[in-house]
């Protein structure tokens, strides 16, 4: 799997973003090209002074009315728009102007889970806690049974981690079910993230591979965010009291390696991948088969998508 | 809900305490008696005048306390400030520091503007502590002219005007923080932020009466009938208003009996039985709802009214803790699984337990006794006099007439 950052497009100030108050910003920026930039000549023209001092006046206008329209701007998610650059990590509130290197086209991550496949080992969830040393009681990954009886009821069950936890999951009595799957659950990495939408501090952010992150020395800890998540996902980590949450092991992805649950699942029940990039096992997927995300009618456009999900599942 | 219940595993963990539902609990009495104030000094409502200081200063001593609750819920308190230095435009919270600033701000200076004569009069003529602390909120101020009186009555409308809107804004906000979860069918709807502001009111009136019933009793002197009735009056008002809209707001929810509605109706009936059913409506609404009417109307029997309004006062003041913990706890007991229930523990110690739940409730009240030793709030306050008989209960080198 290739997990590097794509770089074509980034040199210079060619590759400016279609918004228009960025542009604006851009404008008032010195090109070092000496060429042509955003419809701004920078090279060492003469000009009249009126020009000159027509063209400051404009420009000056136009960066002060630019920048006060985008402080009544929401900030954009950076999936939401395909041609708008994904934004580096916060800068204390302002909307940052992109450096060369966000304007680079990024690397979007997606995932991928076949509950199909999965066979409820548990080992994922032990991979999960060893690499990211989760706390007791907390969890970042979990994978729930679910068991639907002849009378129409359904029990669910989360299945017990491998090596850490001694319980079993309850024994059923086969001729009284209809079916029964297993559903891993992990962080959905949502395009519009409520828990990155509501948190007061630009501490959860999202990475230039569109993964949400934390700034664990940014977050004040008031659990708006965990509130928010439709998904449970979120938690405040006793050991930082910060918040918490899986980063599909953002450590490891960005070193080209799998997330670890990815790694220790013995049935390639989940799938990691590059969603920019056709030719990966996960896009291929993708478009191979029908899949589903968790709980759609809110809107959060989960980048992690499943196989064979049951409408009982939420 | 079928079969078992199922809980998320990090749901376990009920991540708003009980500072979460004191602090829109304070804040609502500080909208609230900042309502009752603005009804005096914009809308001329003189039944108010006796408890029209002691609304602004009620208003000043809850909210200067507003953030404490919030302190102790955040587990990185010393980051605080950064929800003013680096806020996220897209976060309802964010907004908190600068609303509340502002609104603290228009109530301070509406307080020093209202205690002026008293301030300069204290600086000049008090001695020792006392003295010296009227010395440093006159502020340099060491005159009262008619010129001044008037301005500052002037000035006195236009900030009450202005903190009504302003008052909304805090309120409903804190309503908006919870109405905007679309994670939380409990919390997700547009009616939370009004339903927050008009049980403020409620609030804010219940702890105005009460206070004014026991400063009164306090000061051995008679409660002022008009003002008791009219207090009473926009009580039964407020309370109707902020019933009906909940009501409202849970019929919608059953009435459309969406996929939520299972495990809501099973805490409805199961783990908020007591704390919605019997306390916030039965004992919270429907008893004040039945004595009030009573309250307003006797014209007679004042021990009858002072009776019935304090029960009332002290039932609705219940009712809206209730309202704020159904909320605020009720909305995290069950898990986003939608199929099983959380338990809130709450311990009697510690920074979000039971004992400094009590003492953040005992701080407005303590800030509010400190003042009443400096400044008078009621009995023999009167703060529109004209100017020309103000002056003549002064000292001459306080009061400077231009006339």
């Amino acid at each position: 799997m290739n997990t590097s950052h794509d770089s074509d497009g980034a040199s210079g100030c060619g590759n400016r973003p279609a918004t228009s108050g960025l542009n604006i910003l851009n404008q008032g920026t010195p090109c070092g090209g000496g060429g042509s930039c955003g419809g701004v000549s920078c090279g060492g023209e003469q000009r009249s002074k009126a020009d000159s001092r027509r063209q400051f006046l404009s420009r000056a206008t136009s960066m002060v009315f630019g920048s006060f329209a985008l402080t009544l701007l929401p900030m954009e998610s950076p999936e939401s728009t395909a041609e708008t650059p994904l934004p580096a990590p916060p800068n204390g509130g302002a909307i940052p102007a992109p450096p060369a290197a966000s304007v680079a086209k990024p690397v979007l991550y997606g995932f991928l889970v076949d509950t199909e496949k999965c066979i409820g080992s548990g080992k994922c969830l032990s991979a999960c806690r060893t690499e990211n040393h989760v706390p007791d009681g907390y969890s970042r990954t979990w994978v729930e049974r679910y068991v639907h009886f002849k009378d129409g009821t359904v029990q669910v069950d989360l299945v017990p981690e491998a090596g850490y936890h001694e319980s079993k999951l309850p024994i059923v009595d086969a001729a009284l079910v209809d079916k029964a799957y297993f559903v891993p659950k992990l962080c959905n990495q949502c395009v519009d993230a409520p828990c990155n939408q509501v948190c007061p501090v630009h501490a959860s952010f999202t990475s230039p591979e569109g993964v949400e992150l934390i700034d664990t020395d940014r977050c004040i800890g008031c659990g708006y965010c965990v509130q928010a998540c439709p998904y449970g996902m979120r938690y405040i980590n006793p050991e930082t009291n910060s918040a918490d949450k899986c980063t599909w092991c953002y450590h490891r992805i960005t070193k080209n390696q799998e997330p670890a649950c990815v790694e220790a699942c013995p049935v390639g029940a989940r799938v990691f991948g590059r969603l920019d990039d056709p030719e990966s096992e996960l896009s291929k997927r993708l478009g191979a088969v029908r899949t589903q995300v968790l709980k759609e009618y809110l809107g959060t456009h989960p980048k992690l998508h499943y196989v064979g999900l049951s409408g009982e599942v939420v | 809900m079928h079969g078992p219940s199922f809980v998320y595993p990090n749901d376990i963990h009920v991540a708003w305490s009980i500072m979460i539902v004191l602090y829109p609990y304070i804040t609502g009495l500080v909208a609230g008696a900042f309502v009752v104030s603005a009804l005096y000094h914009v809308f001329h409502d003189h039944k108010l005048k006796p408890v029209a200081r002691l609304a602004l200063v009620t208003a000043l001593c809850f909210c200067s306390c507003a953030t404490v609750p919030l302190l102790l819920h955040l587990h990185h308190p010393e980051r605080a400030l950064n929800i003013m230095i680096t806020p996220n435009q897209t976060s309802a919270m964010a907004g908190f520091g600068f609303i509340y600033s502002l609104y603290m701000l228009l109530l301070v200076v509406e307080v020093w503007l209202l205690y002026r004569p008293e301030i300069v009069k204290g600086a000049a003529n008090a001695a020792g502590l006392k003295g010296f602390i009227f010395r440093i909120l006159a502020l340099g101020s060491r005159q009262i002219t008619p010129g001044s009186q008037k301005a500052d009555e002037w000035l006195i409308g236009v900030l009450a005007m202005i903190g009504i809107p302003a008052a909304c804004v805090l309120h409903g906000y804190v309503g908006f923080l919870f109405g905007g979860i679309k994670a939380n069918p409990w919390w997700s709807t547009a009616l939370l932020p009004v339903i927050f502001l008009i049980s403020a009111i409620l609030s804010g009136i219940a702890a105005l009466l009460l206070l004014y019933l026991v400063l009164c009793w306090a000061k051995k002197i008679t409660p002022d009938a008009d003002c008791v009735r009219s207090l009473c009056k926009y009580l039964w008002m407020s309370l109707v208003a902020a019933v009906s809209l909940e009501m409202l707001e849970l019929l919608h929810l059953a009435y459309e009996a969406g996929a939520e509605w299972d495990v809501l109706r099973e805490l409805l009936t199961g783990r908020l039985a007591v704390s919605y059913g019997l306390i916030q409506v039965a004992i919270g609404s429907v008893i004040p709802f039945l004595l009030l009417p009573v309250a307003f109307r006797t014209e007679r029997y004042a021990v009858l009214r002072t009776f019935l309004g304090t029960i009332s006062g002290i039932l609705i003041l219940i009712q809206v803790f209730a309202m704020r913990w159904n909320i605020v706890i009720g909305g995290q007991m069950f898990s986003k699984s939608f199929r099983g229930f959380v338990y809130y523990n709450l311990t009697l110690q510690g920074r979000e337990g039971l004992i400094a739940a009590v003492v953040v409730l005992m701080l407005p009240l303590l800030a509010l006794f400190a003042v009443s030793r400096l400044l008078p709030l009621i009995g023999d306050v009167e703060p529109h006099r004209p100017p020309e008989e103000l002056c003549k209960s002064m000292p001459l080198d306080v009061c400077t007439s231009h006339q």
